[in-house]
Formats: C-alpha cells, sequence, structure tokens
C-alpha cells in the first residue's frame, strides 16, 4: 500500500464539512488489500467519533466498495490499482473508492429484495452500501468506477432499506 | 480472524460450527468446501452454528444462500443456529430472515428437522 501520488484533484463531491484529515492509498488488486481497506474504514470511523454501530456499518460497506473495485472492476488484474480516500471531520466521513476496470452501472444490479432475487448468490453489495451509508454516488471515471460513500454523524440511517 | 468449520452429528444431523468471518475470499470458500463435502457424504439435515460468527460480508450472505439452495436442491434441509446480532441484522434487512428457518436453540433446532419431515 503506497499513498496515493496521483494528480487529478479531488474527485469527492463534499457534502459534509471534512476540514480535518484527508489520506489517500493506492493499491494492489488483491484481498489483503480489501481487508486493508476495511481496517481502515473502521479506524477512521473510530476516529471520527462514531459510535460502535455505526462503526461496523461504514466497515462493511467500504468493505464492499473495495470488494466491487477489487473483484467486478479489476478482475484482481495486477496491473491495475484500486485508490482509496478518506476524509473525516466534525460532521463525518466520506470515502471514495476508485478501480481502473471497465466501469460499473450500478442500475443494472437487479434489486437483491425483489421476491425472485431472494435466493440468488450474489447482488447485495451495492444494497449494503446504501443500506449502511447516508449517501453512495458512482461515477464512471476514465479509467473506471469511483464510488463516493457519506457517513454524517448523528444521521438517523439504520437499516433504511433501498 | 479466518474462518473454522467442525462438524458433529446430533441425532442424525449434522450440526456445522462455524467461527471468525464469513467473507470474500477463504470464508466463503471454507464453508462451500464444507457444504460439498456433507453433501457427498448424503448428509443433508444441516445446522449450521453460527453463534462464533463475528462478522459476514455480501459474498457470505451469497454463500449462505447458495448453501441453502444447494442442499435444498439435492432434497436436504439447512438450518441456522445462534445468530449474532450483526448477522441476525444483515439476514434482516437483505429479508433472508424469512428465508432462512432460524433458531436460538440446538436442542430444538435439532428435533425442528425430525418435525419437518
Amino acid at each position: 500500500m503506497r499513498p496515493y501520488a496521483g494528480a487529478g484533484g479531488n474527485a469527492a463531491i463534499a457534502t459534509v464539512n471534512t476540514t480535518g484529515k484527508r489520506v489517500s492509498y493506492t493499491m494492489d488488486s488483491t484481498l489483503d488489500s480489501v481487508n486493508r481497506t476495511e481496517e481502515l474504514a473502521d479506524k477512521l470511523a473510530q476516529e471520527s467519533g462514531f459510535d460502535e454501530d455505526d462503526r461496523q456499518r461504514i466497515a462493511l460497506a467500504v468493505r464492499e466498495a473495495a470488494v466491487n473495485a477489487v473483484y467486478h472492476g479489476n478482475h484482481y488484474d495486477p496491473e491495475k490499482e484500486i485508490t482509496v480516500t478518506f476524509e473525516s471531520g466534525e460532521s463525518g466521513l466520506i470515502v471514495t473508492v476508485r478501480d481502473q476496470g471497465t466501469g460499473m452501472v450500478p442500475d443494472e444490479v437487479p434489486d437483491p429484495l425483489a421476491p425472485e432475487n431472494l435466493l440468488r448468490g450474489s447482488g447485495r453489495g451495492v444494497f449494503l452500501m446504501r443500506a449502511f451509508m447516508d449517501e453512495v454516488r458512482f461515477r464512471i471515471v476514465d479509467p473506471g468506477t469511483e464510488v463516493t460513500l457519506v457517513k454524517r454523524r448523528g444521521a438517523a440511517t439504520d437499516h433504511k432499506e433501498a | 480472524m479466518t474462518m473454522k468449520a467442525s462438524t458433529r452429528q446430533v441425532d442424525g444431523v449434522t450440526i456445522v460450527d462455524l467461527s471468525g468471518r464469513i467473507t470474500l475470499g477463504e470464508g466463503s470458500v471454507i464453508l462451500r468446501d464444507t457444504i460439498r463435502d456433507l453433501l457427498g457424504k448424503s448428509q443433508k439435515k444441516i445446522l449450521l452454528n453460527l453463534g462464533d460468527v463475528s462478522y459476514i460480508d455480501s459474498s457470505g450472505i451469497g454463500e449462505l444462500v447458495s448453501a441453502y439452495t444447494t442442499v435444498r436442491n439435492q432434497g436436504g434441509d439447512l438450518r441456522l443456529l445462534n445468530l449474532t446480532k450483526k448477522v441476525h441484522d444483515l439476514l434482516q434487512i437483505t429479508k433472508l430472515y424469512t428465508v432462512f428457518d432460524v433458531k436460538d436453540d440446538e436442542t430444538s433446532a435439532v428435533k425442528a428437522f425430525s418435525t419437518a419431515g
């Protein structure tokens, strides 16, 4: 894992005031990177003052975004990397996860709550991100997909069903 | 913490005691292999004890669903035992709590296999 050295400015659309800490990492397209990203999310969420329940929700949502980037986006390609950016401040946490894949259109993922999809073995990652975060936005970049996850402190988002 | 799985027999029911994390990668693979081995030995009454499962991601949820459908398609039955609050909440929001037969007492869970026929 390396500190993010790329240019290109801040791709996240700041919807919370994050005047505090901003850190970026580029990582290989591996499961280790997924686990590391999840650990970082949990640590940053704790430092940002989120309670235990919210920390777990944030960590899981960020893990799902990292899985999408490494697995569905980059297909574990050793030539491709993911970039994860954490911005934390008094009012919340913004996490962006960017891959170098061909671009993902989340609206094409079938609704996992539809009766005909309940027994599918996959397709719940985006749903869990939306259930556990206050905002989830996808953006096609060149190359790849960037997902922005926003969690505001004090927002009541418990187990909303997308 | 990586996932561990051990099996034991109680009154014709195979109880799989799982511990750790069921996530993309090792955890999901261990669960899949365990179910495959049991079905290969015609052990089709399976009770997954999730009491020591600390964490499940969407891949792990998918693996649970796949295990359920695989066992049912082969004429067996798969039930869940001892959900932690985290796992319970995940199954609730994904509407899978209504799909799985979930018990919190091992004796009654084992008994339910025989009464279900």
